[in-house]
């Protein structure tokens, strides 16, 4: 009978492919995410144009208000690439300052969407008025739920490297929620592509459906 | 022998609970045979649960003008019959052999993330006590499996927004514990098991996983617009406001077409294992048998709209669906020839686990074909809503997925249990159900053809259906009885107390017979090297010049591994927190129709369960 007693920091398991197991759940599991937001953006064409009353997306959108919080978004993913470089370097410090940054980034994010939501509300849209509140709030409250789970995500990492919880590869969970965060950006842009700036252009009576 | 240790943790945080026997073990296990046999036994109950029901409704439909159910009991009872069967039954008993067999098959230690797959079944578990529970709170859903809009979402009564909750919890479940199978097929193979030396049921687990992945996200969403409109009043099926109740019929069907194949795939890496064990034969085209079922699960995202030729698509949507349906026989048909070509000149023994499959196979033949005549649009704009189509899908699914799930009982039950089951009650049980079931399901055929609607309550003498339908009943009858011969059975064999003679009663061809029946806690003293397709049988015999078979010599085929070898095997421990954090996951869904401090209360719930999860001491401390 051999009993050994396990080393600290024993070898992760080889693998089949030589990925980690976590990263390749990660792929399946964002593949899966694609699906989920491919079909909100598939209601959400499907039913543009086919509200029968206002406020209609020309009457409520602020382009301009949008890019500004969408380009925050999109600093965060640089700035994430940033706290895994430093994670990689093992330089913590800068790993939390730029996990704390891409937090932040976040909720700057989220709080714009907060304050989009509520300057809709009262100009009288709501997700009940007609199906243009209902696809775009149940869309965008999709995407919003999705980046406050990533900004949970992000400041667990950062108290976890504040209490030394970190496994022995510290960059490894920073790239996994790294991969979340930048999968949750991407279908932003999407998002925000097919909700904004594409012009409604006519707005009649429902069409065939 | 090598020696396992299961070390508790002693880092910091709660300490992880270290038993792995007793009753409150099987609260806290992540060993994949554990989570199997509950995967196992909770569907089965739902099984018996879900044939209850189908007792109920054959009894109100046994004769004309019944007053057993009145309409509205009729349409819960139908409604729970078919969630329970499809997301509570074949699912899950899939989900557990999958569990139980998958590691095992490759010469796996346990699954990817073992604490991943103890959430996936208890957040099944719950989310089946959660439906369940809709009967008393104000009625169970009662707008079919399907849940058509605006019908689901106009409903007064609750059940419906129990169904939508109900689905998207044991949905979490099933992606989560997809996630985490493709991840093992994909990830955890032994030394040398390529893909193409994978067993046929490993095979069909992998796509049934990446079925799952890609499917269940639709109807997730197809769920959430449901639950919002009901719950919320939004209008995404509310054509008074522009919406349109057909996109819940693409979403569900994008999902529950797909969910066909997720629940016949397994069956049939099934058939492919248990045919050529008792032909002691290879299986005849392995790689097609693989990439006919590869190719079925692509194709079977592009037939969805074959189940709503009647909605006014149109012709050319119609045409597209009715060919690509017809098409998606093909990979079908392959498979069948396979399995046929299997049998030819074998040496077959007609064990109950081989009377299953062949019997499985015959049946979903016979379903196959009535599918082919789905795929006519004309034929089908008759078939649609008529108890033809329950012939039908009933021959597939009960007749394929459920033999096949029996099959895989009787194949695997030495392996699980390490005895027997009585062979001939066995086959007691299957000369009964397939009597009972052809009794039960094939009288449908003429009585859909005779223009017998589905989901009618009751129906007037004058239509001439009474014959027919006694026939039926009686059926379903006998299939009930044939279950209880194999609950005596099981019930026997346990009291028995009769071990196995040897860990390999079939003479078995793949890795998970190599170990011990029931295997040790880790599964392998040592993990096997794989050199070939069936790489147990070549371990025990080999071809003479002549072709003929001949025994390796003895010692070659002894796989217990000699003592030198030996070396420490480390497996996690288990842990309360898959447990706590699906709990929180029913307490939210209950939230959301009651009171929103219980989802709040819930989402804590979760939250702790999954930051306890993640700062759990590791075992390797």
């Amino acid at each position: 009978m051999a009993d050994v007693a396990i080393a600290k920091g024993h070898d992760e398991h080889e693998t089949t492919t030589g990925l980690p197991h976590t990263k390749l759940a990660m792929w399946l599991f964002l593949s899966s995410e694609c699906l989920l937001f491919g079909a909100l953006i598939t209601t959400y064409v499907l039913y543009r144009g086919a509200s029968t009353k206002g406020p209609f997306p020309s009457d409520v959108f602020d382009i301009a208000y949008t890019s500004v919080s969408s380009f925050v978004l999109l600093a965060s993913s640089l700035t994430m690439v940033l706290a895994l470089g430093a994670a990689q370097k093992r330089d913590f410090m800068r790993m939390r300052l730029w996990l704390v940054t891409t937090a932040m980034l976040g909720m700057t994010f989220v709080g714009g969407q907060v304050f989009e939501f509520t300057a809709f509300y009262r100009e009288g849209l709501s997700i009940t008025t007609n199906l243009f509140g209902t696809t775009f709030f149940v869309l965008t409250g999709f995407h919003g739920v999705h980046v406050t789970v990533g900004i949970l995500m992000l400041l667990s990492l950062t108290g976890m490297s504040f209490a030394d919880r970190l496994p022995e590869d510290p960059a490894f969970p920073v790239e996994m929620v790294g991969l979340y965060w930048h999968f949750v950006d991407i279908v932003w842009i999407i998002i925000f592509t097919v909700v904004y700036l594409i012009p409604t252009g006519p707005v009649g009576p429902p069409g065939g459906g | 022998m090598a020696s396992i240790s299961v070390v508790a943790g002693r880092g910091r945080g709660i300490r992880r609970p270290s038993a792995l026997t007793g009753f409150w073990s099987w609260f806290t296990t992540i060993d994949h045979k554990k989570i199997g046999l509950l995967y196992g036994v909770t569907a089965f109950v739902f099984f018996i649960i879900g044939g209850l029901e189908a007792l109920l409704i054959r009894s109100q439909l046994a004769g004309p003008d019944q007053t057993i159910l009145n309409a509205d009991q009729y349409n819960q009872i139908f409604t729970m019959h078919g969630l329970t069967m499809i997301f509570l039954f074949v699912m899950p008993m899939s989900a557990a052999f999958f569990n139980y067999l998958i590691p095992l098959m490759i010469g796996a230690r346990d699954v990817a993330f073992p604490r991943i797959n103890a959430f996936s079944y208890w957040l099944f578990l719950f989310g089946g006590l959660f439906l369940y529970s809709s009967w008393f709170l104000g009625g169970a859903p009662n707008g079919g499996w399907f849940g058509y809009a605006p019908n689901s979402t106009t409903d007064p009564t609750s059940g419906m927004t129990f169904y939508a909750l109900g689905l998207l919890l044991t949905g979490i479940a099933s992606t989560a514990g997809a996630v985490n199978l493709g991840v093992t097929v994909i990830n955890m193979r032994a030394p040398g098991m390529s893909f193409f030396r994978l067993p046929v049921f490993v095979w069909m687990g992998l796509v049934t996983q990446l079925l799952l992945v890609f499917s269940l996200p639709i109807i997730t969403v197809g769920l959430f617009e449901l639950l919002f409109d009901r719950r919320w009043g939004t209008h995404f099926f509310d054509p008074t406001q522009g919406g349109d109740p057909i996109l819940w019929q693409h979403l569900f069907w994008l999902f529950g077409h797909p969910e066909v194949y997720i629940l016949i795939l397994p069956a049939f890496g099934i058939f492919s294992e248990v045919l050529p064990v008792f032909s002691r034969k290879p299986l005849f085209g392995y790689q097609f048998v693989v990439f006919s079922g590869i190719s079925i699960g692509f194709i079977g995202f592009g037939v969805w709209a074959h189940h709503m030729f009647a909605a006014g698509l149109g012709p050319v949507a119609n045409t597209a669906f009715g060919i690509t349906t017809a098409i998606i026989a093909i990979p079908t048909g392959v498979k069948i020839f396979n399995w046929m070509a299997t049998l030819y000149r074998g040496d077959i023994q007609f064990t109950a686990a081989m009377l299953f499959s062949v019997g499985g196979v015959a049946m979903f033949v016979i379903g196959g074909l009535s599918g082919v005549t789905h795929a006519v649009v004309p034929a089908d704009y008759q078939q649609t809503d008529t108890y033809y189509i329950v012939a039908h899908f009933h021959y597939v699914l009960f007749g394929g997925a459920i033999f096949g799930l029996f099959s895989a009982a009787y194949y695997w039950w030495p392996k699980v249990f390490g005895q027997l089951l009585s062979e001939g009650m066995g086959k007691l049980h299957f000369w009964l159900m397939i009597l009972g079931f052809n009794l039960a399901f094939g009288p449908m055929h003429v009585l859909g053809l005779q223009g017998m609607i589905r989901r009618e309550y009751t129906y007037p003498e004058s239509l001439g259906l009474t014959f027919w339908n006694e026939i039926s009943t009686l059926g379903a009858f006998v299939i009930a009885v044939s279950i209880l011969v194999f609950i005596v059975n099981v019930v026997r064999t346990r009291l028995r107390h009769e071990p196995l003679e040897t860990s390999d009663p079939w003479d078995a061809r793949t890795l998970e017979w190599m170990t011990s029946s029931p295997p040790p806690v880790h599964n392998f003293d040592e993990i096997p090297t794989v050199h070939s397709l069936d790489e147990f049988w070549h371990r025990k015999y080999a071809e003479d010049k002549s072709g003929k078979l001949v025994p390796v010599q003895a010692g070659a085929a002894d796989l217990d591994t000699p003592a030198h070898t030996a070396h420490a095997i480390h497996l996690p421990s288990p842990s309360y927190w898959p447990f706590v954090a699906a709990l929180g996951l029913p307490i939210m869904a209950y939230g959301v129709i009651y009171s929103w401090w219980l989802v709040g209360l819930g989402a804590a719930v979760t939250l702790v369960g999954f930051y306890g999860w993640a700062l759990e001491p590791s075992v390797a401390e």
